[in-house]
Order: structure tokens, then C-alpha cells, then sequence
């Protein structure tokens, strides 16, 4: 009998190894917050008879457990195979949950853990600013380009360099080991990993971008259980996957037009960024909207007042109401290399592009207004849009004013005190500093110019009306940062004063070769990709990133978390597992 | 001359630009050129207008200089043209982020793909106003039909 028992227990425990078996969203290892929906769905792996199927929960019938009944779906649109879902379930009390799902020989269990949090909000306000692909390099040069350097020491510090928490997060998404920014905005934003390009859901295996598994987001926590006002800026398209990520579910990031009607319905306070195509009915030259939705009208019609210029944004300042609509830009907005100093990209355009420092200032002071507290979240969009064409000029400029930014919320916080503060970025990029270029070593070829170990010296950035910006990054002796990886491209070894760089384009095999723009840069010379030739540009780092906060709270991070873990955090200070409406 | 293949480029332009060209548009007047800066006339956060000359060319044969963006597919009849080159191909990327100062461009027939390094000219037939393309659902409001291009 003993050793029956130990063969009927090995093959037990083998069940969920085996190939084809089902898949339970959420996920083995889900964490869950206390009473947050969320949908449950079960993939069968073949076509199975639904009088077969049982899913229990803690050995009780789902059904019983969650309160609602399953739906049964004998063959899934464009799927060979039969699922079971429940849309919008709880679970009020925190504990662990195991869920058994079978149809004959396939099964599959696994572990939920639904966690509680704390009883009273621990901070009245968060602010939670972030870096778009904030590397460690980028950090680095953005001191020592803002501050300068002397005998090895930096002259000054960063606003983020004095944070007083710290933690390493690990960005891996559902599927791979690698990330993009909406599963990891998503998972920082719903507790919930999930896969790339997927936001608010679990990526399931149908064709449909609309019908997965959906997580709760932050921002629905936040009407549900508080009556705390929501901001967010961006430089970036409100409706890119970061931002996107506070409203979106989706499995496909790309859907912009979908995602802006998400925004629309849940109404946040105060949305500043670019993006504004995307608000335009179809009928508007500049819209990228296929039908005649006015999203624009809609928000004045609710009370918004509208902002489409720097000069506006500070009139908006004046009004009561708490609800600021800023829109900038019909696309992605301008680097601060291109708006400040060179006037490239697409400023001659959008002349009157405020600062992500501008926005900041804007929002906290109409989410402040709010007597019940606020949740704004900041994003440096750029870092990352710069960092993948390898663009390290624009995206550390960038990640000097996100710093500008951080000090903006420090700032209040001194006045505020129970305000958690979180700076981190999404993912990483493949980017480090080396050494410096000095124009004035000896050599013909660029490469001879490139200084490292002692060779290297300092770079001579010069900050002459002390603006934290240098006064030009075309210095004589630069710093040198440098890519992992990256498709075919031309290293000048200079920043691109004509505009963003675009490495590679795309030749009539569909295949991305080194844009030739570059080719007669002097000594500019041709370096090989190392990424698959689909690729056009650098691509993010598996590599932690850094997350650093101050405030109430901010003593649970700590150590080693997954992006996910960050969620609870937040949920916990928040107390989002408790109702506080009044 | 219309665009051929690259690999028949040589072979056929002994005798595109005289058989090929001319006998299929008799009777067409020299284009007027128009360049992607002079496209709108006010560009905002709300939306563009187009500029006075677009108007005047309006149902006009036009001539526009730029880069082919990757199409969709290696032969179609239409495509995008762009004032820089474009490293995404606008229509099958996932988190193609189009630039602002774009064209559409409807061939006559359907051609093969120029390098997207090269500089190319369409001639054809500036059309304005919102036209739903059937087969990818795109509207555009402003259009180059009836179109051929060359490598400049």
C-alpha cells in the first residue's frame, strides 16, 4: 500500500510537467489583492465533454468559492480545444488558494496566493515616477554630464541618488525571459505579470486582443476603494504602453485607438503627454482614430480644461476644478536635447512642448487639491525611445530631467510627508559608459579617440548658467557610452546634432541594414548587429532594474522583488485592501 | 520613366521611358512639385490644416520627393512615402509610431519594393479628403493616385 501511495504521488506531482497539460489563468504563484476582480479562465488542451470538467478550488467547487458560475466554451474561436472562464470573480479573504482544474487526463493545479493589506493607508499620496528603460549607465552619465566629476569624485548628487530605499527588480515576462515596457508598467500597475506587448490581462491563446483574462489596474482599485484623484504624465503618446498600463486590458499594446477610449471611460484627473491623434475623430487631418469618436469634446464636455501648449499648461494652473486634459503633441513628444537646446526632431512643429518638469509641477498642483490624496504617475518616456536607437546623447538628457522631475515630487514631499515616493524604471537597457571620446587624442580613425581605464580622463561638459543641463553635449571630450547589442549600424562616435539617430532601416527583404546617413560622418565606421536582422534598433535588457523610494512604506522594498511584488506594495500604503470612500 | 525591378532596371529603361511612359499618359501636363514641408498650413495638438498650396493643387498632377516607408507587402499598389527613412514598416509593426509628414501613394499597378535608403519622386494626382482603404482599412485624408515614382 505505502508504495502504491509513492507512485500515485510521483505521478501526481509530475502532472503539471506534462507537455499539453491545461493552463489556469491566473497563473501558478499569482499574487491577488483582497476582493480586486479578476477574470479565470481555463485552457484545455484538446476538446474535452464540459460534463468532465471540474475546477475546484481548495477542494470545493470554483463556483462555490468565488460566487460565481463557469462558463464552458466547448471549442474556442479559431481553437481546437475546449476553456472554462469566469469573468470578474473575487476572493475576500487572504490566503492561499489551490485551484484543480480536470477533463479526464488533463490537469493542471495551481497555487494563488490572495493577499489583505493594511487596515489604514499608510501614505495619503504616492507619486511614482518612471524611467522608461532607466539603465544603470544612464543614471551614471546623467550625473556626471549634469554634475561634473573631479578626482573621481562626482560634484554633486542626483535627486534620485538620495532615496532612501532601495530594491532590485526582476522584469521577466509570463513567457520569456525578456520584457517590454507593458508587461512590466502592467505588472508594477495590476500585481500581475503578464506576456510581452499584453496590458491588464493574462495573454491567453486566442486570436482576440480583447478577450483575455483580465487583472484589476491600479487606477480601477483606486475608484473602487478610494477617493483619491489620479494623474499621469508622460512625454510620450498617453496612449503607449506604459501609461497605457493605469487603464488598458488588452493583449495588444498597439491597439492606441482602443486603449484611448480606456482612458476616456476612467476619466484620470489630471493626463498630460503627447499622443493627441489618437483623441481626434477620424475626420481631423492628424487623426489616427478610424471612427468619429471625439475624445477631445468628451473631456470638455466633463468638465476637463484643455491644454495644448506650455503657455496653456500654466493658465491651466489656475483653474479650480482639479481636472487638467494636456495634450502636446499629436505623436510622441521631443526629447529635451531637442526641445531645449537643438530644436530638432519634430519641435518646429510643436514649438510650445512643455518639460516633463512643467507637467509635473502642473499635475501635482491640481491633484493636490484633492483633500482625500492623489496617485500620479510620472513617465520619462524618452530614456527608452532614445536608448533603442542607440541615442545616448537624447536619452541621458532625458534622464537628467526626469531627475528634475523626481525633485519636483521631493519637493512636495517635504511639505508632505505622507507621500511615498518610487523612482524605478521598467527594464534595462544593454548600454554602459566605458570611457570618454577626446577629440583631441591623437589618431585617424574615431576609434583611436576612444579613452579608456586612465586614458579615459573626464569628459569636459561644462554647465555655465547652472541649469543641471550641460551647455552642450558636443564637448570635446564626451562621454562614451556603448551598446551590447544592436542591428547593423554606423558608430559616429559623436552625438547627432541633425536630429534623433536612426541606425537601420529596412531593406526589400524585410531585413534591417545600417542606414547610410551615417556613413559619411568622418571617421564614423560600420559595426556589425549581433541581433537577429528583423531587429531595427537596440533592444532591452533582461538585467534588474533598480527601484529606489522614500517616504511611508517605502521600508518594503527591499532586496530582490519581481515587478509584480511592487504592486503590493503600493496596495498596501494605498490600503486597497480596505474601503475608505466617504 | 516608371520603376522597374531592380534586377530588369537596366534591360527595361532603354525602353521605358519612351514606349512604356509616354504612350500610357499622353496628355499629361508637367507636375507641379510639392515638398512634405509644405503640406499643411497650421499643424497643432488639434489637428492640421492643409496649406493654401495643397488646395490649389488639389485634383492636380503633383511631383513629390521622399522615402518609400516598408510596405506591407513586397508588391502592392500603394505605399507610404516619408520624409526621412523609415525603419518600420507602418502597416505590420505592432509599435510603429508613424511620422507626422506622411503621404499615401496608390500606384497605378501594383510594383515592387524601392530601397528604403533611396530617395524616390512620385508623379500623380494629389487627391484631399478621407478615403477608407478597403483592403487594410487606413484613411487617409490626403493622397498621390494614379501614381508612378523613380529613383531620383
Amino acid at each position: 500500500m505505502r508504495s502504491l501511495l509513492a507512485i500515485l504521488t510521483a505521478t501526481t506531482i509530475l502532472v503539471p510537467a506534462v507537455a499539453g497539460a491545461a493552463t489556469v489563468y491566473p497563473l501558478d504563484r499569482a499574487t491577488i489583492l483582497t476582493a480586486s476582480p479578476f477574470d479565470v479562465k481555463v485552457e484545455f488542451d484538446g476538446v474535452v465533454a464540459g460534463s468532465d470538467v471540474t475546477v475546484t478550488i481548495n477542494g470545493k467547487p470554483a463556483a462555490e468559492v468565488l460566487g460565481k458560475e463557469a462558463t464552458f466554451i466547448e471549442k474556442e474561436d479559431g481553437v481546437e480545444a475546449s476553456a472554462v472562464r469566469l469573468e470578474g470573480v473575487t476572493i475576500a479573504e487572504p490566503g492561499t488558494y489551490t485551484v484543480v482544474a480536470k477533463a479526464g487526463d488533463d490537469e493542471k493545479t495551481v497555487t494563488w496566493e490572495v493577499y489583505g493589506t493594511s487596515a489604514e493607508p499608510k501614505a495619503k499620496n504616492v507619486i511614482f515616477l518612471i524611467a522608461d528603460g532607466l539603465s544603470v549607465a544612464h543614471r551614471t552619465a546623467a550625473r556626471i554630464m549634469s554634475k561634473g566629476m573631479t578626482e573621481g569624485k562626482a560634484n554633486g548628487r542626483l535627486n534620485m541618488d538620495d532615496l532612501d530605499r532601495m530594491a532590485f527588480i526582476g522584469t521577466s515576462s509570463t513567457e520569456s525571459v525578456a520584457t517590454d515596457s507593458a508587461n512590466t508598467m502592467s505588472a508594477y500597475m495590476t500585481g500581475h505579470k503578464s506576456a510581452v506587448n499584453a496590458l491588464g490581462v493574462y495573454a491567453d491563446r486566442t486570436a482576440d486582443p480583447f478577450d483575455d483574462p483580465k487583472v484589476e489596474t491600479l487606477v480601477e482599485a483606486l475608484r473602487r476603494q478610494t477617493s483619491k484623484s489620479v494623474g499621469i504624465v508622460t512625454t510620450s503618446e498617453l496612449q503607449d504602453a506604459t501609461p497605457a498600463a493605469l487603464f488598458a486590458h488588452t493583449r495588444r499594446r498597439a491597439e492606441k485607438a482602443a486603449i484611448n477610449t480606456q482612458i476616456f471611460d476612467l476619466k484620470p484627473e489630471v493626463i498630460l503627454g503627447g499622443g493627441s491623434a489618437y483623441f481626434l475623430p477620424q475626420s481631423v487631418a492628424g487623426s489616427k482614430r478610424k471612427d468619429d469618436t471625439d475624445h477631445i469634446e468628451g473631456f470638455k464636455e466633463a468638465g476637463y480644461t484643455l491644454a495644448t501648449t506650455k503657455g496653456e499648461l500654466e493658465a491651466a494652473a489656475g483653474s479650480n476644478t482639479g481636472k487638467v486634459l494636456g495634450l502636446f503633441h499629436t505623436g510622441n513628444m521631443d526629447t529635451t536635447l531637442d526641445r531645449e537646446f537643438l530644436k530638432k526632431g519634430t519641435v518646429e512643429k510643436f514649438p510650445e512642448q512643455p518639460g516633463l518638469v512643467d507637467m509635473t509641477k502642473a499635475a501635482i498642483d491640481q491633484l493636490s487639491k484633492n483633500a482625500e490624496g492623489f496617485v500620479l504617475i510620472v513617465e520619462a518616456a524618452n530614456v527608452d525611445k532614445m536608448s533603442h536607437p542607440l541615442d545616448w546623447d537624447r536619452a541621458v538628457v532625458d534622464t537628467i530631467e526626469f531627475d528634475k522631475a523626481i525633485g519636483v515630487a521631493r519637493e512636495f514631499a517635504e511639505k508632505n510627508p505622507d507621500t511615498l515616493i518610487v523612482v524605478t524604471g521598467d527594464h534595462t537597457h544593454g548600454v554602459s559608459i566605458i570611457g570618454t571620446v577626446d577629440d583631441e587624442k591623437p589618431g585617424d580613425q574615431m576609434r583611436e579617440k576612444v579613452g579608456t581605464y586612465a586614458e579615459a580622463g573626464f569628459p569636459n561638459y561644462v554647465d555655465s548658467n547652472g541649469d543641471g543641463y550641460p551647455d552642450s553635449v558636443d564637448v570635446s571630450r564626451r562621454l562614451f557610452l556603448a551598446a551590447n547589442n544592436g542591428p547593423d549600424h554606423y558608430e559616429t562616435f559623436r552625438p547627432k546634432l541633425d536630429g534623433p539617430f536612426v541606425p537601420a532601416i529596412q531593406d526589400e527583404n524585410k531585413k534591417y541594414i545600417a542606414n547610410e546617413a551615417y556613413k559619411d560622418v568622418p571617421g564614423a565606421v560600420f559595426v556589425e548587429g549581433n541581433i537577429p536582422r528583423d531587429g531595427d534598433t537596440g533592444v532591452h535588457a533582461v538585467d534588474d532594474v533598480v527601484l529606489q523610494a522614500t517616504g511611508p512604506g517605502s521600508e518594503n522594498f527591499k532586496g530582490y522583488m519581481e515587478q509584480s511584488d511592487v504592486y503590493r506594495v503600493l496596495a498596501d500604503v494605498l490600503a486597497l485592501g480596505a474601503a475608505q470612500k466617504k | 520613366m516608371i520603376y522597374t525591378a531592380p534586377d530588369r532596371r537596366q534591360a527595361l529603361a532603354m525602353i521605358g521611358a519612351a514606349a512604356l511612359c509616354l504612350s500610357a499618359r499622353p496628355a499629361r501636363s508637367a507636375p507641379s512639385p510639392i515638398s512634405f514641408n509644405e503640406l499643411y498650413g497650421k499643424v497643432s495638438v488639434l489637428g492640421l490644416t492643409f496649406s493654401d498650396k495643397v488646395k490649389a493643387l488639389e485634383g492636380k498632377p503633383v511631383a513629390m520627393r521622399g522615402f518609400m516607408a516598408p510596405p506591407l507587402k513586397a508588391e502592392a499598389n500603394f505605399f507610404v512615402l516619408t520624409e526621412i527613412p523609415m525603419a518600420l514598416c507602418p502597416f505590420c509593426s505592432s509599435d510603429a509610431d508613424w511620422p507626422d509628414d506622411i503621404i499615401v501613394v496608390y500606384l497605378d499597378r501594383a510594383q515592387t519594393f524601392e530601397q528604403a535608403n533611396a530617395t524616390i519622386e512620385v508623379s500623380g494626382k494629389l487627391e484631399v479628403g478621407s478615403w477608407t482603404d478597403p483592403d487594410t482599412g487606413f484613411v487617409s485624408l490626403l493622397r498621390i493616385v494614379n501614381a508612378d515614382f523613380r529613383r531620383v
